[in-house]
């Protein structure tokens, strides 16, 4: 029999199912962090898995020399499409996920600051990202590249409807990222729990909070970037036409002051999740936990200094290029601390090689293949040869994929028991795990042969006997690997759902607080806030004894957690309304396309869209957040 | 293990009252409203920055007028154009933008001192924060009808949005802070509304902070915009 560990005082009774309330409509007026964390988990899984598909024709169309599967046109479409998905409809959303379920339940709140505007960032996302996907169905897919370079996208060069999509979903999206954005900042500043000091923070909450200021910082010179073009195709300004004299290099330095930082958008998360995931199957605390805080901070603050190392080849000059080579080889130092860190967590600790930890070791050891090829184009003369080639598409994979992708499952699958009260089936997981590690290595490590041969990126075929054929055909048959690993973990995924072994509160034995409360969590989280002494609090709960198997005692299986109502906890009420505006605003933001369709219906769709997007706003913020009681 | 000894759950009992009725613990006591406001400042820091620099960027740039500082001779035409921007008119504005920050912190005050008792006119006047919300929504409406009288005649002048890269950036950048003071007269007249309509108490003092707190804002950006787009040629 497992040994019971007493639950702390602050954690309701029992590990049951929380207040059963079913049906589509409490998904759709929900406030609950967690549910909506789960929202974004399973949208963003289906935007990954289309993201991949649409990579799969990609890898299908150049598996050989000049094939024919897809048109230029639509490869075009394909891997703007692939990135756009990519970027901001899964990894983004994936590591949103983790910020709703896991933040407040890592601080010690009972919601997000504003539950209600959560819910808004949420159905912004899922309208938003319908919108930019859906037109691939008719072959009017974006096709500029996920970076979108104008004067190629301006309406002089790009005259169909393609790109008017891509611009207008991306500002919708903006818009989800932005709300999210301050939502957590003020979050994680003002509803941490009485002895929760910032340096006492789980490091995902601390990767988390960094990542949200990135995100406020960096995501409005997009949307300026983006109303520009979006003014030069719909209204006739001239901020891209080179003819009135505009800058060419105007829409690249704005885009990628925004695109580096999204870099760092993309994998502090990770980051944070296997600093989560390392400690606890290696039973030691964190190495060097405020080293890991500080570099994460300065590769933060240093991100927003290096966005033109995406612009060596555009001829800056060599005092631009040695500046920003410099601090792009400054920011490996914030990162390789990190690997050291996680090195020295595991060295000479109990290792257990779980799913999630293996996942975990390798996002350290692929990442670090990614950083390395990194550092190997920080230098100009170098990136020189390698800029628009294969090389930088291995590199940036073994970095999304090696990194945030890895980091990702790792979350997946460590916090799957928090948040369905199961366990995700082991065996399979590692399955999932070692074939896609065969998966991604044989797909992006070619790549990197091909590049340097000379392969550019963005062609839909090529000629054959370049040297090309070989690394291409090795290419393609990872990819079919991955696609194995993927299918593996999707039926894994929901078979464990259903089958997969009860979890109770703690199956890892981890020390952060999220793990003191039933599994999945009632939708008050915490029955009293708890007061927080250490960095690791149910470790000194256990007094030191931390390889004992966590269960809850048998008798104890029949309590029923008692509910908010019944503990006179205050909770945020359903309401409908954030996803009302959400609707509104994107059928406004959105129906701008219909500008060159057809004028009356344009007016009348961006008119419907307005009226619906501040009656609901009106609505919502006129009307309180908790059902009188 | 370097356990600090303390059972996190003996501290529970002090927890335990944060969730008192209609109170809701933060961990600086501060409403959370507060800190998401100066998030999102933060944030327009970076838009308007970003929407400046191209305007900077641009000045001087472009290929025909009209240009702001100085007179165009169209030479395809002969046409002769005057310098667009209108410094007095713009002074005037930027004075009642000015002037309608401080109706705000009178406001602000005015709320959150009700129920001070007050003796004759100007006490009165001084307390009465519907007249000073009015007030600064008012300033606010007049700044936006200069805006709107500036684009008009700038228009027509011959300065239309697609002449050039000055009318491109200077429109676009104008008109965002524009539409910032558009949505923070609203702001003001809904609270204006709801206090005339229930009454604002010091219990609404952070509701008219925060109001304040992006008013200010505001203001302080077009402060750089008349500096940067007008005064220095």
């Amino acid at each position: 029999m497992a040994t019971t560990v007493a639950a702390p005082s602050y954690a309701p009774p029992r590990t049951q199912a929380a207040e059963a309330k079913g049906g589509i409509w409490s998904w759709i007026a929900t406030t609950d962090h967690k549910k909506i964390g789960v929202l974004y988990l399973f949208t963003a899984l289906f935007f990954f898995i289309f993201g991949g598909l649409e990579a799969a024709v990609i890898r299908a169309q150049l598996a050989a020399p000049n094939q024919s599967l897809v048109s230029a046109e639509l490869y075009n479409q394909l891997f703007t499409m692939h990135g756009t998905t990519m970027v901001f409809l899964a990894i983004m959303p994936l590591s949103a996920a983790f910020f709703n379920f896991l933040i407040p339940l890592q601080i010690g709140a009972r919601d997000v600051a504003f539950p209600r505007l959560n819910a808004f960032s949420y159905w912004v996302y899922l309208l938003g990202g319908l919108f930019i996907t859906a037109p691939i169905f008719f072959g009017l897919a974006p096709d500029g590249g996920w970076f979108g370079y104008a004067p190629l996208t301006t309406r002089q060069y790009s005259p169909g409807l393609n790109i008017d999509f891509w611009v207008l979903g991306l500002q919708i999206l903006g818009i989800s990222s932005l709300a999210a954005g301050f939502n957590f900042i003020t979050t994680i500043i003002n509803l941490r729990a009485p002895g929760m000091t910032l340096m006492r923070m789980p490091m995902f909450t601390w990767m988390s909070f960094v990542v949200q200021f990135l995100v406020v910082l960096a995501f409005p010179v997009i949307t300026v970037a983006l109303v520009f073009l979006q003014f030069d195709r719909f209204f006739g300004t001239n901020f891209y036409t080179l003819s009135a004299g505009a800058d060419p290099l105007l829409w690249q330095h704005l885009f990628w002051i925004f695109g580096h930082p999204e870099v760092y958008i993309l994998i502090l998360p990770a980051f944070g999740l296997v600093s989560e995931v390392i400690p606890t199957f290696s039973r030691k605390p964190l190495f060097g936990y405020s080293v890991m805080v500080y570099s994460g901070i300065l590769i933060g603050f240093l991100g927003f200094g290096v966005w033109a190392h995406h612009m060596f080849s555009v001829g800056m000059g060599p005092i631009a290029d040695t500046v920003f080579g410099l601090t792009t080889m400054l920011i490996a130092i914030p990162t390789g601390v990190k690997i050291f860190n996680w090195m020295s967590t595991m060295w000479g600790g109990a290792l257990k090689f779980t799913t999630p930890m293996l996942f975990s070791i390798g996002l350290v050891s692929m990442f670090t293949i990614g950083g390395l090829s990194g550092v190997s184009h920080s230098s100009p003369p170098a990136d020189l040869q390698q800029t628009d080639t294969y090389y930088v598409v291995a590199h940036f994979h073994y970095v999304l994929f090696g990194g945030s992708i890895m980091g990702i499952f790792a979350g997946i699958y460590h916090y799957f028991p928090k948040m369905f009260g199961r366990l995700m089936d082991e065996r399979l997981g590692k399955w999932h795990f070692w074939i896609n590690l065969v998966g991604m290595n044989l797909t992006f490590g070619p790549m990197h042969f091909s590049g340097l041969l000379g392969m550019p990126r963005r062609i839909y075929t090529y000629d054959a006997n370049q040297g090309w054929d070989l690394f291409n055909m090795m290419s393609s048959v990872g990819t079919a690997i991955i696609i194995v690993a993927t299918l593996i973990f999707v039926w894994n995924f929901f078979a464990s759902l259903r089958r997969g072994p009860v979890a109770g509160r703690d199956p890892w034995g981890a020390s952060t607080l999220e793990w003191s409360i039933p599994s999945p969590p009632p939708a008050y989280n915490f029955a009293e806030l708890p007061t927080v002494t250490s960095r690791y609090p149910l470790w000194d709960l256990t007094e030191g004894d931390l390889t004992k198997e966590h269960h809850e005692a048998p008798e104890a299986r029949d309590r029923r957690i008692p509910t908010a109502k019944e503990l006179g906890i205050p909770m945020p009420a359903d309401t409908a309304k954030p996803a009302l505006a959400a609707l509104g605003l994107t059928v406004m933001v959105g129906g701008m396309f219909l500008k060159h369709v057809n004028m009356t219906v344009f007016l009348a769709v961006v008119g419907t869209g307005a009226v619906v997007f501040v009656g609901a706003l009106y609505a919502w913020l006129t009307s309180p957040l908790e059902e009188a009681h | 293990m370097t356990a600090t000894a303390m059972p996190a759950g003996t501290g529970a009992a002090h927890g335990g009252d944060a969730h008192a009725h209609g109170h809701h613990y933060t961990t600086t006591g501060l409403d959370n409203r507060k800190i998401a406001i100066w998030a999102l400042i933060g944030s327009e820091c970076m838009l308007f920055a970003s929407l400046i620099s191209t305007y900077l960027i641009y000045k001087g740039k472009s290929l025909v007028g009209p240009y702001p500082h100085e007179a165009w001779t169209d030479p395809a035409t002969g046409t002769v154009y005057n310098p667009i921007l209108n410094i007095p008119v713009t002074s005037f504005s930027t004075f009642v933008l000015l002037m309608s920050s401080l109706a705000m912190v009178l406001a602000h005050n005015a709320v959150v001192n009700k129920g001070k008792p007050r003796t004759g006119f100007w006490q009165k006047l001084e307390g009465n924060s519907v007249f000073w919300l009015v007030a600064t929504a008012l300033l606010g409406t007049v700044f936006l009808m200069c805006q709107a009288y500036e684009f008009t005649s700038f228009v027509h002048e011959g300065l239309k949005l697609g002449t050039n890269l000055f009318s491109s950036s200077f429109y676009t950048l104008t008109g965002f802070h524009g539409a910032h003071v558009a949505a923070g007269v609203l702001w003001l007249w809904t609270l204006a509304f709801i206090d005339l309509k229930r009454g604002l108490g010091p219990a609404d003092g952070i509701s008219v902070d925060i109001c304040a707190l992006y008013w200010h804002f505001v203001d302080v950006v077009w402060i750089a915009i008349f500096v940067l787009l007008y005064l220095i040629k």
